[in-house]
């Protein structure tokens, strides 16, 4: 549920820190019916442009300072992504994306303890890069 | 003879509005004021941002709203993270302490009944039953689909019901658990996912025969493609309960959750697709029942993929067809 609202495309854009482009970033809501802690936010799937992104080059911030990578999620029991609230997903590549336009593949796999299985659901959107 | 039945929503139904940041949970309590639906059910989790770490003042407005708006706290709907740990299961303690938090969250929202997960284990409510009465708080265990009455596992929370007295711990049936007929809103979905059309009308059909207890592997038999398996399979998540069984039931039922799928017009009346809410209503009437139908719109996620989600208009509709049963 909600696959097709997971990756927000309008939201993509390069990182740029201390005058140089240090990754790219775009923004991601939950595919469920309510928040969750982050420990049950599994490691997401990145693939941009048909090249699978490393996991450990991920980055998920919330409220815009929270900033963690997925091991330090697993054992986040704490803090949590609310339903519908946007988190920033950060991939951190030197020189970012090229200007024009991407496609952007995710899988999001939640741990939901009544489910026998993890949640996944699945979005690609054609994003651009301005 | 009047009937004692009320009418109210669990927010759940416009969880497509409030996640888009379309309606805040201040403009859903609006919104089902307007419509004349006094009851509100929440999901904490899902419209209460911080939750459980909630400040005195998130309760204080809360409570302005249900003035405001003239409606009442009904159940708070739980959630037990057992998976919380990935490398341990919560324990029972654990469990029992995270129902105590739902427990504080449900009193001081106002509410009377907490819905319990359909999966927690009976040992969890039995534990947590005496801290629940101390808050004023019944526990009631939801009857959901694929498990139903006869179940050992909801056999085994009747048993604990007994033991601590019906007016503390029941059950909350889902009308999930009345599917007659086969959503169409699922089946619609298959095929706007590739499922093939010949294959999808084998699906309903068994499905509304009863049908169902190998057609996962005769889709794939067929050469079903995954939307089709994948609809086989969701087709054996759902049950029809016989309604009467209800009936029997009505003495430990403290609130319904009136599930829907799809509201639609049948003789220039609304009907619910799937669920046959007159035979349901009747039975509830015969007993004499008096808790809350609270709607649950459980449509738009099948449709999110292709239409625009109108759950306000879905669940006028469920009232407008409660109003024209209830009399």
């Amino acid at each position: 549920m909600f696959d097709k609202y997971m990756v927000c495309e309008e939201t993509l854009h390069n990182v740029v820190e201390d005058g140089a482009v240090t990754g790219y970033a775009f923004e991601v809501r939950i595919t469920y019916y309510r928040g969750l802690r982050l420990s049950m936010v599994e490691p997401f799937e990145v693939v941009v442009d048909g090249a699978p992104v490393p996991v450990e080059d991920l980055r998920f911030t919330l409220g815009g300072a929270r900033t963690y990578t997925f091991a330090e999620m697993a054992d986040e029991i704490g803090d949590r992504w609310e339903f519908g609230e946007r988190a920033l997903l950060t991939v951190r590549k030197p020189g970012g994306l090229a200007a024009g336009e991407h496609t952007l593949d995710v899988i999001e796999r939640l741990r939901i303890s009544y489910m026998p299985v993890l949640s996944e659901a699945r979005c690609r959107k054609t994003a651009v890069v301005a | 003879m009047t009937t004692k039945i009320k009418r109210g929503v669990s927010l759940y139904s416009l969880q497509e509005e409030f996640f888009l940041r379309k309606l805040t949970l201040e403009q859903c309590i609006a919104e089902m004021s307007r419509l004349d639906i006094r009851g509100i059910e929440t999901i904490a989790e899902q419209m209460m941002p911080g939750y459980p770490n909630l400040p005195d003042g998130f309760y204080e407005q809360w409570h302005g709203w249900m003035k405001q708006y003239g409606t009442v706290p009904t159940a708070h709907d739980m959630f037990l993270d057992t998976k919380l740990h990935r490398d341990r299961p919560l324990s029972l303690e654990e469990s029992v302490e995270s129902l105590k938090v739902d427990i504080r969250h449900a009193a001081k929202l106002g509410c009377f009944v907490i819905r319990v997960l359909v999966t927690t284990p009976p040992e969890v409510v039995e534990a947590a039953a005496p801290y629940a009465i101390d808050h004023g708080i019944t526990l009631a265990l939801e009857i959901h689909s694929p498990w139903d009455w006869d179940d050992e596992h909801i056999q085994r929370h009747l048993e604990v019901a007994d033991r601590v007295g019906v007016e503390h711990v029941g059950v909350m049936p889902d009308m999930g658990i009345y599917v007659r007929r086969f959503p169409r809103v699922i089946w619609q979905r298959a095929l706007r996912d590739g499922a093939t059309p010949a294959i999808v009308d084998q699906i309903v059909e068994r499905y509304d025969n009863r049908d169902t207890a190998t057609i996962v592997e005769d889709v794939e038999r067929l050469g079903g493609n995954p939307a089709d398996v994948n609809l086989a399979r969701t087709s054996t998540h759902f049950i029809c309960s016989d309604p009467k069984l209800l009936l029997d039931h009505l003495p430990a039922v403290h609130h319904i959750q009136a599930k829907f799928y799809e509201m639609t017009t049948v003789d220039g009346l609304d009907e619910e697709y799937s669920i046959p809410y007159p035979e349901i209503i009747a039975i509830l009437k015969r007993g004499d029942w008096d808790g809350y139908l609270s709607s649950e719109y459980e449509g738009n996620r099948h449709i999110q993929d292709a239409f625009e989600v109108e759950s306000v208009d879905q669940v006028r509709r469920q009232h407008a067809m409660f109003t024209r049963l209830l009399g």
